[in-house]
């Protein structure tokens, strides 16, 4: 049984003026324990969206979406969301603060909750930043906490929105690099939006490519057969490449001719 | 000396500015209009001296000072409780936005003739028009904060396993503090402009009554002297929210 699906899910906007946008039409996905699943696609295609009512923050229109074969019904510490920007992260708490907040929300006991925060802290290579406030932290660094911060929560699953698209890529290829070994060692199921092919393929054990929208959908899944660490200059990552690049090249261009 | 340096970095701007007012004030009061109804700042601080130490002064001061305290706490401890639930519930903000958008149109001044019929002249009606006055600005406040955080931070929590009540104490409150001191701050203001009104219209003492006995009596300089009395406590007092607001503020960010 797969960890997360989605059944034929349709996920419908209402505009303000009361219009309706069919993002998502028959999108359909499964998940497996453990798997590292990168969701690719076009800008404005729906990604955000999958990954917004996965984490029960929002509803779908219709359709079923499964966790360990129960509905998602609202937000859950199973489900430990990674943001985009840096606006989820505490300004009034220091770092290792934030790490510890969701082990304070369980009455985790104070001793106990420091070590685990710093131990996550030194995963992400932020030693030594535990007094710092968010605000006194670079754009790579706030990332990093908010990794700590879910991984420190030990969730099933972690649901990550373009976590390093702001970043620069020197900052982000470091990133990507550190989450493939935190991956490897912990196991944790991972949903990864991205629209970078590149990033897709670094880290990815399959890459669902999404069709343009409206009614976007999965458009075909790529397996990733490559262990370990993955070099950009080996030929199996650019056959790879060129798969992922051959799909979604076309729903780019859709999405960019769209007339909205 | 490099202390002295950092200090006048600081302040010297302040204390230039401050010395020339009274400078200017001296000389107007002597070369520009040379009157009794308009005295010269040492002939002020002469006088003030001399209330502080047979009492007079203080006594003014602390009734007044008194009733603000009385009324800006109880109005804040009431304004936050209410903007928290108004911007975090809907429901509770549709039921009480007719309350807040009429009545705070309606300034405390045209209050005080209500206040003395209902209160009398005695304490509470002075308490009531500070509160009347401090309420509502903190709860329009601390209800933006509310809505201004940012929908991460709590959906944040909730996917750390936060419960509603924890969201509420451990996320909104703590990011809303800048908006709350804010609007405490801008109705310590106010509570200024309306403790000096109600005490001219109806009061046994404070700052505003001895405003009134001047002008009675005319005694220019006592007039002057509750009037330097008014402005340096507002001062201090947004001081001291400001230094709390700098300090707060720069970590309890809604934003960020
Ligand atoms: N709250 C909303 N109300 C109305 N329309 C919305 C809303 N959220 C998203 N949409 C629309 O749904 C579509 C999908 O949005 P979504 O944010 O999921 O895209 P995305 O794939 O994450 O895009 P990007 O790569 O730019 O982040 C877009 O066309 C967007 O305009
Ligand atoms: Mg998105």
């Amino acid at each position: 049984m797969p960890l997360v699906s989605f059944h034929d899910v349709q996920k419908t906007y209402r505009s303000l003026q009361g219009v309706d946008y069919p993002a998502l039409e028959h999108f359909s996905l499964e998940i497996e324990v453990g798997e590292f699943f990168c969701l690719l696609g076009p800008s404005g295609c729906g990604k955000t969206t999958v990954l917004k009512m996965l984490a029960g923050f929002e509803a779908p229109t219709a359709g079923r979406i499964l966790m360990e074969g129960r509905p998602v019904a609202g937000a859950s510490r199973d489900r430990a969301v990674v943001f985009q920007g840096d606006d989820s992260l505490y300004g009034w708490l220091t770092a290792v603060e934030n790490v510890e907040f969701g082990l304070r929300m369980r009455h985790v006991h104070r001793t106990e909750r420091r070590e685990r925060a710093r131990r996550y802290l030194e995963l992400v290579g932020l030693r030594g930043q535990e007094q710092k406030y968010p605000a006194e932290l670079s754009g790579g660094m706030k990332q990093r906490i908010q990794i700590a911060r879910v991984l420190a929560n030990e969730p099933k699953m972690l649901l990550m929105d373009e976590p390093f698209a702001a970043l620069d890529a020197q900052t982000r290829t470091l990133m990507q690099m550190e989450l493939a070994s935190i991956w490897h060692a912990t196991r944790t199921t991972v949903l990864f939006i991205t629209h970078d092919i590149d990033e897709a393929v670094t880290l990815g054990k399959r890459i669902g490519v999404m069709q343009a929208g409206p009614r976007s959908r999965v458009k075909g899944v790529v397996d990733v057969s490559l262990d370990g660490a993955r070099s950009r200059t080996d030929d199996a990552f650019l056959r790879y490449y060129k798969q992922v690049y051959e799909m979604i090249r076309d729903e780019v261009a859709k999405s960019l001719s769209r007339a909205d | 000396m490099r202390l002295a340096r950092h200090l006048w970095t600081v302040y010297g701007g302040y204390a230039l500015g401050f010395a020339s007012l009274f400078v200017i004030w001296q000389l107007a009061s002597i070369y520009l209009v040379s009157s009794v109804l308009f005295p010269p700042p040492t002939v002020v601080f002469k006088k003030g001296l001399l209330l502080v130490k047979n009492g007079v002064l203080l006594e003014h001061l602390a009734a007044s000072l008194q009733r603000i305290l009385a009324g800006f706490v109880a109005g804040s401890l009431l304004g936050i409780p209410i903007g928290l639930a108004m911007g975090s519930f809907l429901p509770v903000r549709k039921l009480l936005e007719p309350y807040t958008e009429f009545l705070r149109f309606i300034p405390s001044v045209a209050m005080i003739t209500v206040a003395v019929i209902w209160f009398g002249i005695g304490e509470a009606s002075k308490v009531f028009l500070i509160i009347y006055t401090t309420i509502f600005i903190v709860i329009l406040n601390t209800a933006a904060g509310v809505s201004a955080i940012a929908p991460n931070k709590i959906r944040a929590a909730e996917s750390l396993g936060a419960t509603p009540a924890q969201i509420f104490f451990h996320v909104a409150l703590p990011a809303t503090v800048p908006y709350i001191l804010t609007g405490m701050r801008l109705a310590m203001a106010n509570s200024f402009t309306t403790i000096v009104a109600a005490e001219l219209i109806a009061a046994n003492d404070g700052l505003g009554k001895m405003l009134w006995d001047g002008r009675l009596f005319m005694l220019v300089d006592e007039i002057f002297v509750s009037l330097v009395t008014l402005g340096f406590l507002g001062f201090v007092t947004d001081r001291m929210f400001r230094w709390s607001i700098y300090t707060f503020a720069g970590k309890y960010s809604p934003a960020t």
